[in-house]
C-alpha cells in the first residue's frame, strides 16, 4: 500500500475508456482516489478488487462484473464501490435491503411432478464461504488446506443417502478420474481469463477436490471458485425432491461446521457471502434441462422468460449453446429472494414452459398462456 | 509524501533521496517481520501433515482492527510450504521446507514476498525434459532478500556461477568484436537482443500502474532523443491505430499479450495493455519493446550476415539510452555480481541472445551435430523463436549463457561458433569430414 501512495490516484486510476462492465460503469477517478489508502485486515486493496475487471474489458452485449471479494471485509471496507455493483446486477437491490435465508423445503409448493418427457434433469447449486478465512482470489496455501480440511471433515461425517467420499484433485488416480469425468462432476483448472485474472487458480490444484454421495446425488466442490460450491441433481423431473436433498444437507453441513467452532459468511443484508457479487444473497440457481424445440423457436420466447424471472443457458452451462433444443433453464435472480422463493420461480415457470411447448405441439396458441410479469 | 517523481527532470539529488527512502522502508520491513515471527512464536495455528487436519484457532488482533474484524490467520511455514512433489523446475529443485521457512516472512521494501516470486513455478510444475526456472523477481531488492534461494537457481541455470564470490564482467565496446560478418549464402539474418530495467521502479511482475507507466515515460523520453540512424517512433499498444498494428505485424515486431502461464501466473500480464508499446527505429534495425516481461527489451537486427554491425548498434543504442536516462536523473539496475537485473533470473548478467537465422541443410543432419553446438556453448530454435521447431534447414543458433561473460566474450562466441559451422557445413558439401570442436570454457 505504501508504495502505491507515492503516485497519485490519477496516475495509478485504470485505463478503463476500452471497458464495458459493472466495476468499469461505477468506478470513477473519485471513488478509487478515496479508495485506494484502504484495506482489509488481511490486507486486500481496492486493486485486488478491480484486477479481473481491468484485466477482462468485456463485451457490450454481456455485462460482467469486473469485481471479486478476497475475503468477508471486502464487502464492507469497499462498499462504495460494491453497492452501487451489486444494485445494478441485482435488479436494484439497496444497501439498506434485507435479505431473506428459507432453506425449508416443506415451504416448497409442489415441484414433484414436472414432465418427465420434458424434464431430463433437475439440479440446485449454490455456494458457501466459511467465516474468517480469506477467499479463492486472496487465500494463502495454509488457508486453502484448512478450508479444505474442515470440509472433508465435516462431509466426512454425513450419513444415510447424504453418505460420500472426497477426491482430492492432486491425489486421483486415472481411474477415479476417469469415473467422476463420466460422471460429469470433475472440474478442471479455470481457464476463464475472468477467474484467472482474480488469482483464483493460484497453487492448483493443491487443496481442491470434488465430495459426492455414493448416490450420486449430492456434489461439492472444495476451493474452486468458491471455498464450497454444493450441488444438488438428479435425472428426471422431480426438483421437490432435489431441493430437499439440497436443504437437508446444506443444513446439516452448517451445523457440521458450527460444531468445529466455524460458521458460513452471512448477513441480514447480503445474505451469503461469496466470492462474485454475482452469487450474493442465496448463491441458488435452480434449474433443469428441459426439452422446449417449438417453444425456443418462437418470438416470445425471450419475452416468457424475461416475465418468469428464469434465463436460458446451453446443456454445457453458463455460455454455451443449447443442443437439439434442450435448454438449461433456471433463475435469473439471486439477492432479494429466498431459496424457497426461487426454486417456485423455477417450478411454476418450467411447467408454464411445457404447457407452452405442448400447445405449440398441437399447432396452438400460446397467447393466452403469456404470464405477468414477475 | 510529495509526488518528487512527477517531476519532469530529474535531478542526482533525488538519488539521495530515494536511497533515504529505501533505507527507510528496509527498517519498515525488518520490524514489520519480527513483528511477525514474534505473533508466530505465540501463536498456535497447527496443521498436522496432509492426511489429518487439525485447525487450531488464532486471533491476534491489531489495535487498529474493528471489533468483529479478523485478522489474517497466521500459518506456520510447514502449512504454507508448497506441494513440489511432481514439479521440475529450478525453483522447486532448490526450495527446501528449510529455506522456505527461512524466507517466508521477508519482504522487499516494496513488499515483495517470497510467495509472490514462486508463484509462477508453483502453478506450472514444469516437464521432464525442459527445466523452467520457476521464479521471477518482483524488483531489483528481490535478488537480495531473497538470495538463499535466487543464488541457488542462479547456480544451477548458469552452469554454476556463484554470486557470492564472482563477479559479473560488463562489456560494450563493440570495436573489440573480430570478424562478423557471414556469408549470405548461409546467413539470413543476424540479431542480439538484452533487457534494461529502470532503477527505482518494480518489475513487471510487482509493479503498479503508475509504476508501470513511469517505466513507459522515462524510457520514450529517453528514445525521442536518439539521432541519425537510431531516430525512431514509439507505438504505444493502447492508442495504435490498425494501419500501424498491420504495419507492425508485418515487420514481425508487434508482440502480444502474454498467453504462456509461465509468464501470466507471473502476474506480468496486468493491466494489459496499458503502458505497453513497441519503439524502432525509421530504418527498422533497432527496436524496443516497453513493459512486456520486462521494463525494456532491446532488439538490434538486419537480414544479412554482419553480425558486427548489429552489435555496433546494438551497443551504440544502449550507451546512447543510459547516458539519455542519466541526464534525467535515472539509471539500469545493475550490480557487479549479478550484472544487469532483469525479471527472470535466466537473463542476468548480458540479458544477451545474439544469433544469427542460418541454414544448415547437412550438418543438421549429422548426429554430431548437437554434441558440435553444445561445445562452442550454442544452442539451436526453430525460427520462431523459443519452443518453435526449425522450417526447413534454416535455425535459430545463438549463445547459451547470459551470465559470467561479457557481451563482447558472448557475441565473439556465437561469431567464432556459426563460423565454425559454415565451415563444417561447406566441408560436407565438398565431401570432407568435419571434426567436433574441443569444448570452450564457460567463464573466462
Amino acid at each position: 500500500l505504501n508504495l502505491k501512495m507515492n503516485f497519485t490516484a490519477e496516475q495509478e486510476y485504470p485505463d478503463l475508456s476500452q471497458h464495458s462492465n459493472h466495476m468499469a460503469k461505477v468506478l470513477t477517478l473519485e471513488m478509487y482516489a478515496n479508495l485506494r489508502d484502504k484495506q482489509t485486515s488481511s490486507g486486500f486493496t481496492v486493486d485486488d478488487v478491480i484486477q479481473t475487471g481491468v484485466d477482462n474489458p468485456g463485451h457490450p452485449f454481456i455485462m460482467t462484473v469486473g469485481c471479486v471479494a478476497g475475503d468477508e471485509e471486502t464487502y464492507e471496507v469497499f462498499k462504495d464501490l460494491l453497492d452501487p455493483i451489486i444494485e445494478d446486477r441485482h435488479g436494484g437491490y439497496k444497501p439498506t435491503d434485507k435479505h431473506k435465508t428459507d432453506l425449508n423445503p416443506d415451504n416448497l409448493q409442489g415441484g414433484d411432478d414436472l414432465d418427465p418427457n420434458y424434464v431430463l434433469s433437475s439440479r440446485v447449486r449454490t455456494g458457501r464461504s466459511i467465516r474468517g478465512f480469506c477467499l479463492p482470489p486472496h487465500c494463502s496455501r495454509g488457508e486453502r488446506r484448512a478450508i479444505e480440511g474442515l470440509s472433508v471433515e465435516a462431509l466426512g461425517v454425513l450419513d444415510g443417502d447424504l453418505k460420500g467420499k472426497y477426491y482430492a484433485l492432486k491425489d486421483m488416480t486415472e481411474e477415479e478420474q476417469q469415473q467422476l469425468i463420466d460422471d460429469h462432476f470433475l472440474f478442471d483448472k479455470p481457464v476463464s481469463p475472468l477467474l484467472l485474472a482474480s488469482g483464483m487458480a493460484r497453487d492448483w490444484p493443491d487443496g481442491r477436490g470434488i465430495w459426492h454421495n455414493d448416490n450420486k446425488t449430492f456434489l461439492v466442490w472444495v476451493n474452486e471458485e468458491d471455498h464450497l460450491r454444493v450441488i444438488s441433481m438428479q435425472k428426471g423431473g422431480n426438483m421437490k425432491e432435489v431441493f430437499n436433498r439440497f436443504c437437508t444437507g446444506l443444513t446439516k453441513i452448517e451445523e457440521l461446521f458450527k460444531e468445529k467452532g466455524h460458521e458460513f459468511m452471512w448477513n441480514e443484508h447480503l445474505g451469503y457471502v461469496l466470492t462474485c457479487p454475482s452469487n450474493l444473497g442465496t448463491g441458488l440457481r435452480g434449474g433443469v434441462h428441459v426439452k422446449l424445440p417449438n417453444l425456443s423457436k418462437h418470438e416470445k420466447f425471450g419475452e416468457v422468460l424475461k416475465r418468469l424471472r428464469l434465463q436460458k443457458r446451453g446443456t454445457g452451462g453458463v455460455d454455451t449453446a443449447a443442443v437439439g433444443g434442450v435448454f438449461d433453464i433456471s433463475n435469473a435472480d439471486r439477492l432479494g429472494f429466498s431459496e424457497v422463493e426461487l426454486v417456485q420461480m423455477v417450478v411454476d415457470g418450467v411447467k408454464l414452459l411445457i404447457e407452452m411447448e405442448k400447445r405449440l405441439e398441437a399447432g396452438q396458441s400460446i397467447n393466452d398462456l403469456m404470464p405477468e410479469q414477475k | 509524501m510529495k509526488s518528487w517523481l512527477k517531476d519532469e527532470s530529474q535531478t542526482r539529488s533525488t538519488f539521495i533521496w530515494r536511497d533515504l527512502v529505501c533505507f527507510y522502508r528496509v527498517q519498515m520491513a525488518s520490524s514489520f517481520a519480527r513483528i511477525l515471527s514474534s505473533k508466530r512464536k505465540v501463536g498456535i495455528l497447527s496443521l498436522v501433515g496432509a492426511g489429518s487436519l487439525t485447525v487450531g484457532f488464532f486471533l491476534n488482533r491489531e489495535q487498529h482492527v474493528n471489533a468483529g474484524a479478523h485478522v489474517r490467520r497466521i500459518y506456520p511455514a510447514s502449512a504454507e510450504y508448497p506441494d513440489l512433489r511432481k514439479h521440475n523446475n529450478c525453483m522447486a529443485s532448490h526450495l527446501t521446507p528449510a529455506v522456505y521457512a527461512k524466507l517466508c516472512d521477508k519482504t522487499t521494501p516494496n513488499g515483495y514476498t517470497l510467495d509472490l516470486a514462486i508463484q509462477t513455478g508453483v502453478d506450472n510444475p514444469g516437464h521432464p525434459f525442459i527445466k523452467t526456472v520457476g521464479m521471477v523477481a518482483g524488483d531489483e531488492e528481490s535478488y537480495e532478500v531473497f538470495a538463499d534461494i535466487f543464488n541457488s537457481v542462479i547456480k544451477e541455470r548458469h552452469n554454476g556461477y556463484d554470486p557470492c564470490n564472482m563477479k559479473h564482467p560488463t562489456d560494450l565496446d563493440s570495436s573489440k568484436i573480430r570478424g562478423g560478418q557471414f556469408d549470405v549464402k548461409y546467413v539470413l539474418s543476424s540479431r542480439v537482443r538484452t533487457g534494461r530495467s529502470i532503477r527505482g521502479l518494480s518489475l513487471p511482475p510487482a509493479c503498479t500502474r503508475a509504476e508501470r507507466r513511469e517505466v513507459e515515460r522515462v524510457v520514450i523520453d529517453a528514445l525521442a532523443g536518439l539521432k541519425g540512424d537510431l531516430a525512431g517512433k514509439y507505438y504505444s499498444l493502447t492508442l495504435m491505430n490498425e494501419q500501424e498494428q498491420q504495419q507492425l505485424i508485418d515487420d514481425h515486431f508487434l508482440f502480444d499479450k502474454p498467453v504462456s502461464p509461465l509468464l501470466t501466473c507471473a502476474g506480468m500480464a496486468r493491466d494489459w495493455p496499458d503502458a505497453r508499446g513497441i519503439w524502432h527505429n525509421n530504418e527498422k534495425t533497432f527496436l524496443v519493446w516497453v513493459n512486456e516481461e520486462d521494463h525494456t527489451r532491446v532488439i538490434s537486427m538486419e537480414k544479412g550476415g554482419n553480425m558486427k554491425r548489429v552489435f555496433e548498434r546494438f551497443c551504440k543504442g544502449l550507451q546512447e539510452v543510459e547516458r539519455l536516462i542519466q541526464e534525467k536523473g535515472w539509471e539500469f539496475m545493475w550490480n557487479e555480481h549479478l550484472g544487469y537485473i532483469l525479471t527472470c533470473p535466466s537473463n542476468l548478467g548480458t540479458g544477451l541472445r545474439a544469433g544469427v537465422h542460418v541454414t544448415l541443410p547437412r550438418l543438421s543432419k549429422d548426429p554430431r551435430f548437437p554434441k558440435i553446438l553444445d561445445n562452442l556453448r550454442l544452442q539451436k530454435r526453430g525460427t520462431g523463436g523459443v519452443d518453435t521447431a526449425a522450417v526447413g534447414n534454416t535455425f535459430d543458433i545463438s549463445n547459451l549463457d547470459r551470465l559470467g561473460q561479457s557481451e563482447v566474450q558472448l557475441v565473439q562466441t556465437v561469431i567464432d561458433g556459426v563460423n565454425y559451422l559454415i565451415e563444417c557445413e561447406k566441408k560436407l558439401e565438398r565431401g570432407q569430414d568435419i571434426k567436433i570442436p574441443a569444448p570452450i570454457s564457460q567463464f573466462k
